[in-house]
């Protein structure tokens, strides 16, 4: 634990203590309290590093030093279960102060994932974004707050639809956990956005790799781990409203949350938001049907107890989202135009309209959970949630059709899961779990559109054994994990599609009918896989520490993978799935080393992700229809690497300004076919200065440069087509990325109270120059440019 | 102990909730692509009493599917030089009994919907919009004009655009190079000039 860390640092320095001949008389006293609800915290360690100075606080949270010179001291303030604080304090006369600490009431069920904003490992490259991070974000999206992080990007379709990327993998490579939830919401697709409230969460933790096995062995590329607000053990009322205005796409955004607590243990919460937005902006054009109307709301209660306890979870968020006009095109001719037209074909005047093309997904969620602690053993628990989410997507179509959906695509998830964690023994804990799930997919087929993904059903099965064991400094922590995965689908194949795909040979036995162009099939396939993760925190001293970890992971196909059948509108391809396709199994070898002084936070973390039978899509032929020509992108699996170096760092240069930078780096490449892999995010570097004053009402300003490089190390997928216009072929230049860009954004807010009520003022600008450019990994960076400049104001009030 | 006798409970009664609901399920039906378009068929008739009608056809039956399209006649149509013929574009969906006519779909929807042709550079034909005009008196091109020049040999496209925008430099007058709009259909005919 981390007091015990402290003392055992205290004792060594003790030996080093050199003799200080001053006269120094000044007392420093002070009191800490928990930041949230102002209590006093006893018990918590001060530690004066220069002076190897040290006390606790007593019953009352008071402390105090005697015996201090005049001059600057550093002071770190910690408490089992808090975050440790540093800071630097003048000594020129007898001091008081009041320290605020993060305090988290210590779990009592630290298998409860509820509540706990610790980190969820303890030796895996994780970050956590806290509540006052996230609030930034409450008009985003989630894609958009976990940037946040060094080494985290995102592959959008236009603004709104915003896909995290975890060191360069996405979609089935991320898992994302809601309460304990595993989101299931056809995360596939890279025009699906995960279903998620920000404002529903309390805190979110980013986690690189698959080493939190407890939550799936398949996150290849990482794990997302949203935990609502906490709730303390306690009587109180607290409530919560943001309130948000922008000028670009004149974005509304509204979130309430209300928190009743009670010193008994009970618990209910209820929270909701509301976000509109019309046609956003580019620099120099408006981004028509690009708005958005999106709603939520949840709510949770229930029983919170040391030795027992139980919660119910309910949460509903509706998305309609509108997808930028020009982009629905018809065949390579019109993507030929689109792109060589550099500005998009269709600029309308501002409106709140959404129309085809449009997204509406609903997507709703119910969990119960309920714990027991078994004397001398641990804690069991049990938990059992159903999701229902129905994706409609509406295109542009002939003959009063436009309100019938183009896909409607309903996915219904059952899963249980039952664990049991031993940690009688503090210094070596083990946890062990099962976990089984049902999913049904129905496609619906009023939309007289032949089914992109088939009707199928899903079983999962899945056991999980992770353990910790603490020795001289050292955490060592392993896991194991076994997954089974069983699909049954029934698919209809055109049977020349299904005979040019050599099916005839390797599945007729999978025929169960056929019509005079059709064959109805019945795939059916099971799915074995093993992961399993080590990791070694090192503590080399109060100020450096060392992470090495290892995790295997493997990832059975996902239905797209398998199934998808159609064209792709906004892409202008015909997408097709492959039966034969095999899960793909990943090593990954990753280390981080970090630094934190009073002044200085430095963490440098590498990886290296070797992946065999890497699932993606790859153009392999040329389609001639009555629409003109279209290239067939494929399944198809090989070897990858993929490697890279994510850093973050933070200089406190006085008490009121700060200077930190995050930058990451990362490549791809395709082993088997000795090229780079696609959609790599390149090189970024955001910088950002910061100036606080908390004697001005907690006054505080940013300014923040972010810089994309280009990427050039790309596959060259381009192919030529014939364009009606010019009457010749042409090249399709669907390869080469756009420039590098940067950007400056600027913020400043201040903190007021009014009596109990704390009321929180924020202004900010974003992309100030109003510079034109585009991501590299935006699917619509073909057709328009980003989102230009945009002013925001926020008003957060807590009561 | 309670708490496993409670998730034996819940266990059983998931695994019941799961396995009826796999239960009785009927199969997939085929989809009827009702906006499927298969067939283009181009007629030419010539001036005077002496020429009669011909055609050329474009099928592909099975739509995005990875079927060969079939024209008929392969070698494509031999026009005389120096002649103007009128044009008619019919436009069906024989997947259906008997084939649905589309191009009726389409002059209901005139003004959202534009025809643009093209000849290759070798090819010495000009082509000028007939027939009735949308709503907002824009062209459609359901029918139009192909005059033929000298001899030569090449070819000729026809595009057929969903919601072009019509008032866009050019379009008028038969360029797509400003319409936007998608690409419902885009067949290339050999032509011959004699």
């Amino acid at each position: 634990m981390k007091s015990k860390n402290i003392f055992l640092i205290v004792m060594l320095t003790l030996f080093f203590i050199e003799a200080n001949s001053q006269n120094c008389s000044y007392t420093f006293t002070g009191v800490v309290e928990d930041f949230h609800d102002k209590s006093t915290i006893v018990g918590a360690t001060i530690y004066i590093k220069s002076l190897n100075k040290y006390t606790t606080t007593d019953v009352e949270g008071k402390f105090s030093i005697n015996g201090l010179c005049s001059g600057k001291v550093t002071v770190q303030i910690s408490h089992i279960a808090c975050e440790t604080k540093t800071l630097t304090v003048e000594i020129s006369k007898n001091v008081f102060k009041i320290f605020n600490l993060e305090h988290h009431i210590e779990e009592l069920d630290e298998v409860n994932v509820k509540g706990n904003v610790l980190k969820k490992t303890k030796t895996s490259q994780e970050t956590l974004l806290k509540t006052k991070t996230l609030e930034n974000f409450s008009d985003a999206s989630l894609g958009d707050a976990i940037k946040e992080v060094s080494g985290v990007s995102s592959i959008n379709t236009g603004n709104n639809i915003v896909k995290p990327v975890i060191n360069g993998l996405h979609s089935s490579r991320i898992l994302t956990s809601i309460n304990g939830v595993r989101l299931q919401d056809q995360d596939w697709g890279i025009e699906h956005a995960p279903n998620i409230d920000i404002n529903a969460a309390g805190s979110i933790s980013v986690i690189k790799g698959a080493n939190a096995l407890e939550y799936g062995g398949d996150a290849i590329g990482g794990v997302i781990i949203i935990n609502p607000a906490r709730t303390i053990k306690k009587d109180t009322l607290q409530g919560k409203f943001i309130i948000s205005q922008q000028t670009n796409g004149r974005l509304s955004s509204f979130s309430t949350s209300l928190n009743k607590t009670y010193e008994t243990g009970w618990f209910v919460n209820g929270q909701t938001s509301f976000r509109r937005a019309g046609d956003f902006e580019a620099a120099n054009y408006n981004l028509t049907n690009t708005g958005l109307k999106t709603y939520g709301f949840s709510t949770n209660g229930g029983f919170k107890g040391f030795d027992k306890g139980f919660d119910i979870y309910y949460s509903y968020l509706s998305n309609e989202i509108g997808i930028l006009r020009s982009s629905h095109i018809g065949n390579s001719a019109d993507l030929v135009n689109a792109i060589n037209n550099g500005e998009p074909l269709v600029v309308n005047e501002f409106s709140y309209d959404i129309n085809n093309p449009k997204q509406e997904v609903k997507h709703q969620l119910v969990k119960a959970k309920l714990y027991k602690r078994l004397k001398g053993l641990g804690v069991f628990s049990l938990q059992y949630d159903f999701q229902h989410n129905n994706r409609l997507e509406f295109d542009i179509r002939r003959g009063n059709r436009n309100s019938l959906p183009a896909t409607d695509l309903t996915l219904k998830n059952h899963a249980v899961k039952a664990d049991m964690k031993f940690d009688a023994n503090s210094n070596t804990t083990y946890k062990i779990g099962i976990s089984g799930g049902y999913q049904n997919n129905f496609p619906d087929p009023r939309t007289r559109v032949r089914r992109l993904i088939p009707d199928y059903d899903k079983y999962n099965a899945g056991i999980y054994a992770i353990s910790e064991f603490r020795f001289n400094g050292f955490l060592l922590s392993t896991g194991l994990r076994y997954d089974y995965n069983h699909i049954d689908s029934k698919k209809r194949y055109l049977k020349t599609r299904w005979n040019s795909l050599n099916y005839n040979q390797d599945f007729s036995d999978i025929i169960i009918n056929e019509d005079s162009d059709e064959f109805l099939t019945n795939p059916k396939f099971n799915y074995h896989n093993l992961s399993a993760s080590a990791g070694l925190l090192i503590d080399l001293n109060s100020e450096n520490s060392i992470l090495l970890n290892y995790g295997l992971s493997s990832r059975a196909p996902n239905p797209s993978e398998l199934f998808s059948d159609g064209l792709h509108h906004s892409a202008s391809r015909i997408e097709l799935g492959n039966l034969r396709i095999q899960p793909e199994k990943s090593h990954r070898l990753s280390s981080t080393y970090t630094y934190v002084n009073d002044k200085v936070n430095f963490s440098i973390e590498g990886f290296y992700n070797f992946i065999n039978d890497f699932i993606y899509m790859e153009p392999t032929a040329t389609e001639n229809t009555i629409r003109g020509s279209f290239v067939v992108w494929s399944h198809i699996q090989t070897d990858a690497n993929l490697f890279g170096v994510d850093t973050t760092i933070k200089y406190q240069f006085s008490d009121n300004f700060s200077i930190s930078n995050k930058s990451s780096l990362l490549k791809g490449i395709d082993v088997t076919r000795n090229r780079p892999l696609i959609d790599i995010p390149p090189f970024k570097t955001v910088s950002t200065l910061q100036f606080i004053k908390p004697e001005w009402n907690n006054f505080q300003t940013t300014l923040q440069s972010k810089f994309n490089a280009r990427q050039n190390e790309f596959p060259n997928n381009n192919f030529t087509t014939f364009v009606a216009i010019s009457g010749q072929d042409e090249l399709v230049d669907i390869s080469t990325p756009p420039n590098a860009f940067h950007l400056l954004n600027f913020t400043s807010g201040v903190d007021l109270n009014l009596f109990k009520t704390k009321i929180g003022l924020q202004f900010s600008v974003d992309n100030i120059f109003n510079t034109s450019y585009r991501n590299y990994l935006n699917r619509l960076r073909f057709y328009a440019d980003e989102i230009g400049r945009n002013f925001k104001i926020q008003i957060k009030i807590n009561y | 102990m309670k708490s496993i006798k409670l998730f034996a409970l819940l266990f059983i009664s998931s695994l019941a909730f799961t396995s009826c609901s796999d239960d009785d399920k009927e199969d997939p039906g085929s989809i009827n692509e009702e906006e499927l378009i298969t067939t283009l068929k181009l007629t030419l008739t010539g001036p005077g009493t002496a020429t009669t009608a011909t055609t050329i056809e474009y099928k592909d039956i099975d739509g995005d599917g990875s079927g060969q399209a079939v024209i008929t006649p392969a070698a494509g149509l031999t026009l005389a030089k120096n002649t103007t013929y009128t044009a008619k574009i019919l436009l069906l969906n024989e997947t259906e009994s008997p084939a649905e006519n589309i191009t009726t779909e389409v002059a209901d929807e005139a003004d959202e919907h534009q025809f643009f042709y093209t000849a290759t550079s070798s090819l010495n034909a000009d082509f000028a919009y007939a027939g009735t005009n949308d709503s907002n008196g824009n062209p459609v091109g359901i029918d139009f004009v192909i005059t033929t020049g000298d001899a030569s040999n090449g070819s000729i496209t026809i595009v057929l655009k969903h919601e072009p925008n019509k008032t866009a430099q050019g379009v008028k007058e038969g360029n797509a190079a400003n319409a936007g709009g998608e690409t419902d259909i885009q067949v290339t005919f050999p032509i011959k000039i004699e």
